[in-house]
């Protein structure tokens, strides 16, 4: 496995925030500890997950909150940051906006898993339902393969109730 | 559960933090309780036994607190979410 460095981490965030119009927080000494935070997830669990929520270490169950987030858009959008603060909008970029701490916008249902993974893991068994599906944006056409919609669509911002399942069907005739 | 104690001065108050070792407001959080010298006690959520994180997700939400990080509980009645320094600077009479 190739070491992970500091220096990887934030360049993969300089470029994701260059993609999508945001900047990376002003303060180099919170921006280190944010980044270092990433570099110690990716270690000890294999994804970068976020730094300042709990995850459970079951890549299903914290797919949602592996950076950037699903979460991410809307609190830029709404707060001007994302959760961590890592992601800011321009505005705040210039200091022109004050921070404020961003509400954990991601389910109860989703959190509660980090704390008894063991039950969370009889649940997802229990249930089919949590089994990854083929689903579509209405709005756009994007395709995603996982166990829920995404919180909102990557690439046209629409919200998840846009998101249909995929009903593919196996003919074996003619 | 393995509280980690930090002495201050400023010890007329019950002050816990529960925190995330990767998460930089639960950083500045604790320096700034460092910097003006209250004791406290804190608990790294995410390096606790699994037992041990439901009993802080009950801790948490008895005092009607969301799952979010920091959490500061002064003598164990008033809950503080995220790093706010008015807040703090309050409920600690700094
Ligand atoms: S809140 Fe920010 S730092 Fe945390 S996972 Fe989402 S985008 Fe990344």
């Amino acid at each position: 496995m190739t070491k992970i460095t500091l220096e990887m981490v934030r360049q993969r965030a300089e470029a994701d925030a260059r993609t999508y119009g945001y900047y990376l927080n002003p303060d180099p000494k919170f921006l280190q500890s944010l980044l270092e935070g990433l570099k110690r997830n990716e270690e000890r669990y294999g994804y970068p997950s976020c730094p300042c929520r709990l995850a459970s270490g079951k890549f299903e169950f914290d797919r949602d909150i592996i950076c950037p987030c699903d979460y991410r858009d809307p609190d830029v959008t709404e707060f001007g940051a994302c959760y961590c603060a890592l992601y800011v909008r321009k505005d705040v970029h210039e200091g022109k906006t004050e921070l404020e701490p961003v509400p954990e916008r991601r389910p109860m249902e989703k959190q509660s898993k980090a704390y008894n993974v063991a039950a969370a893991k009889e649940e997802a068994k229990a249930t089919s339902e949590v089994k990854p599906k083929l689903m579509y944006c209405k709005q756009c056409g994007y395709v995603v393969f996982r166990d829920d919609p995404p919180y909102t669509c990557p690439i046209c911002k629409a919200k998840k109730e846009m998101f249909a399942e995929i009903k593919t069907r196996t003919d074996f005739t003619g | 559960m393995q509280f980690s104690k930090v002495p201050g001065q400023k010890n007329q108050h019950k002050v816990v933090l529960y925190a995330l070792s990767t998460c930089a407001w639960c950083k500045m959080t604790k320096q700034f309780l460092e910097d003006n010298d209250v004791e406290f006690e804190y608990v790294y959520v995410d390096l606790c036994e699994e037992e041990d994180k439901q009993k802080i997700r009950q801790h948490i939400q008895s005092k009607g607190g969301p799952l979010s990080y920091p959490t500061i509980i002064v003598d164990d009645n008033v809950l503080i979410t995220g790093f706010r320094k008015d807040k703090l600077t309050e409920a600690l009479e700094l």
